[in-house]
């Protein structure tokens, strides 16, 4: 799931500057359960552009954002709505985002930061898991990502920063190799430790990332 | 060779102690802290140290040794990725620095560059294993160097950190990686020294006890809270508070230290922290 938070109003109210209509869109798959851009949070932000003397021309919650042509079909069936306003309000991630700007020449303007890729720990919290590196060492180290848990994203074992378990970064938070080590040692193998991890190779997923599934 | 190396190899007792290059460029108070410790084995400059962000080390180390004073470069992953750190060592290389203590390096929220994108490209590992390339004449690569350097590199280790075990197998696949010397964070509990000491004997590289002079039982205190890694213990806590002059308490706890260095490690780094002046005080 892709975590979002929305903007505050006020760094909004400027970017909404002397933008009177608005066509609003959010997504209904990671902003409607982050409560960042859901059914909810549009008709919210439809109240307070309201309060601001500003018109919503419509409104969409498209079924995933991400989905490029989706999102171009969801703007195609709203056209009249789309036009009437002077900028797209999108309350969707990042990619939500690009997708629609992809699908317009006019103003988009994202209501959101997206903050990364996470897991649910209960309603409301979520806990970064993962980077997305390309280039995954799960199975070294007892299912633990150092590369996302490790303030410092270190490969081979703990930075001299860590004190009773837990990481010099942020002493709320326990020491990535601590853990990979404690749950190592419970399975009996050595996993990660048995040899020493070369340099990472940044070069796998290229930027852009891209991805096409062979037939 | 450089000094630290051949000392080193002939089994004499090393004493190294740090500087800090300065924040702007009047190198000025830099170069005369460091003229107190030229009679020492060598002298440590740190990089951007608690991430606050100073002038380059190599630059500073290079100053040095124009002066006939020789340095040790620190060198941290945190800032720079594969590419810069190869070309700092060729740098460094080339402008007559051999001693190398390379680290992690402290994470960049600490600093007074919060917002800085943090790099560790390499890990402290990766980057002596890069070393050890690049003195045999290839880079990360395996392109030939046109030229290769030398370098006697360093890196550091926690000796009291826990688990014991976690910590040892870091500091064993450092060995393995070439390192061909330690420098440990300060040490205060002599029996985890003696332990840790053990163990490190056995692999054969050569350890410099790192002595972190205390000035006062708040600066105790507050390395206990803040400084991951360094455990002031109660009973030398209790000494300085009750000393008329906490300072000279601090030095004499830093002889006895260089003491159980003299007894368990080949070599003590001193960090006086403004007192260089003491510095012959402290090795007693």
């Amino acid at each position: 799931m892709i975590i979002s938070e929305q903007k505050s109003r006020e760094e909004l109210q400027e970017l909404l500057e002397g933008k009177d209509r608005l066509f609003v869109i959010g997504c209904a798959v990671c902003a409607t359960v982050c409560k960042s851009g859901g059914e909810e949070e549009v008709f919210r932000m439809q109240e307070w552009l309201a309060t601001l003397g500003k018109e919503t021309t419509g409104s969409v919650i498209i079924d995933e954002a991400c989905h490029i042509m989706r999102a171009g079909r969801d703007l195609r069936q709203l056209k009249q709505q789309v036009e009437e306003a002077d900028a797209l309000l999108v309350m969707a991630c990042g990619a939500g985002i690009q997708s629609i700007s992809s699908n317009t020449d006019k103003r988009v303007i994202g209501a959101l930061n997206t903050l990364f890729l996470g897991n649910i720990r209960r309603f409301g919290q979520y806990e970064e898991k993962c980077s997305l590196c390309g280039d995954c060492i799960l199975n070294e180290t007892a299912g633990i990502c150092p590369v996302t848990n490790c303030a410092k994203g270190l490969l081979n074992g703990p930075c001299g920063g860590m004190e009773e378990g837990k990481c010099e970064a942020d002493r709320e938070i326990d020491c990535a190799w601590h853990l990979i080590y404690e749950r190592l040692k419970k399975q009996n193998r050595k996993g990660v430790f048995a040899r020493t991890v070369p340099p990472k190779n940044w070069g796998k997923v290229p930027k852009p990332g891209r991805h096409k599934i062979k037939p | 060779m450089s000094r630290l190396e051949q000392q080193l190899a002939a089994g004499q007792f090393v004493v190294t102690a740090e500087i800090a290059p300065p924040k702007g460029i009047d190198t000025a108070q830099a170069l005369e802290k460091a003229r107190l410790m030229a009679n020492l084995s060598a002298v440590n400059v740190t990089d951007n140290q608690g991430a606050n962000m100073r002038m380059s080390p190599l630059a500073m180390a290079a100053l040095l040794v124009r002066q006939g004073i020789e340095p040790i470069l620190q060198l941290t992953c945190r800032d720079r990725n594969r590419m810069a750190l190869q070309s700092d060592l060729l740098g460094a290389a080339a402008l007559g620095l051999e001693n190398l203590l390379l680290l992690s390096g402290d994470h960049a929220r600490f600093g007074d560059h919060p917002k800085a994108r943090s790099v560790f490209d390499l890990d402290s590992i990766q980057l002596m294993q890069t070393v050890r390339g690049l003195t045999e004449g290839t880079d990360m690569t395996g392109k030939i160097l046109h030229g290769a350097p030398r370098f006697f590199a360093g890196a550091a280790v926690t000796p009291e950190a826990e688990p014991f075990e976690l910590m040892f197998q870091k500091f064993a696949k450092k060995v393995q990686a070439g390192t061909r010397f330690f420098q440990t964070q300060a040490v205060y509990d002599v029996e985890k020294l003696e332990r840790f000491m053990g163990e490190a004997n056995r692999l054969g590289t050569p350890v410099l006890l790192g002595v972190l002079l205390l000035k006062s039982a708040r600066m105790a205190e507050f390395l206990n809270r803040n400084i991951p890694g360094v455990r002031v213990p109660q009973a030398l806590i209790d000494r300085l508070a009750s000393a008329p002059v906490p300072l000279e308490e601090g030095i004499l706890i830093a002889r006895e230290m260089v003491g159980h260095a003299r007894r368990l490690c080949q070599g003590a780094h001193l960090m006086t922290l403004g007192h260089e002046e003491r510095i012959a005080d402290i090795l007693g």
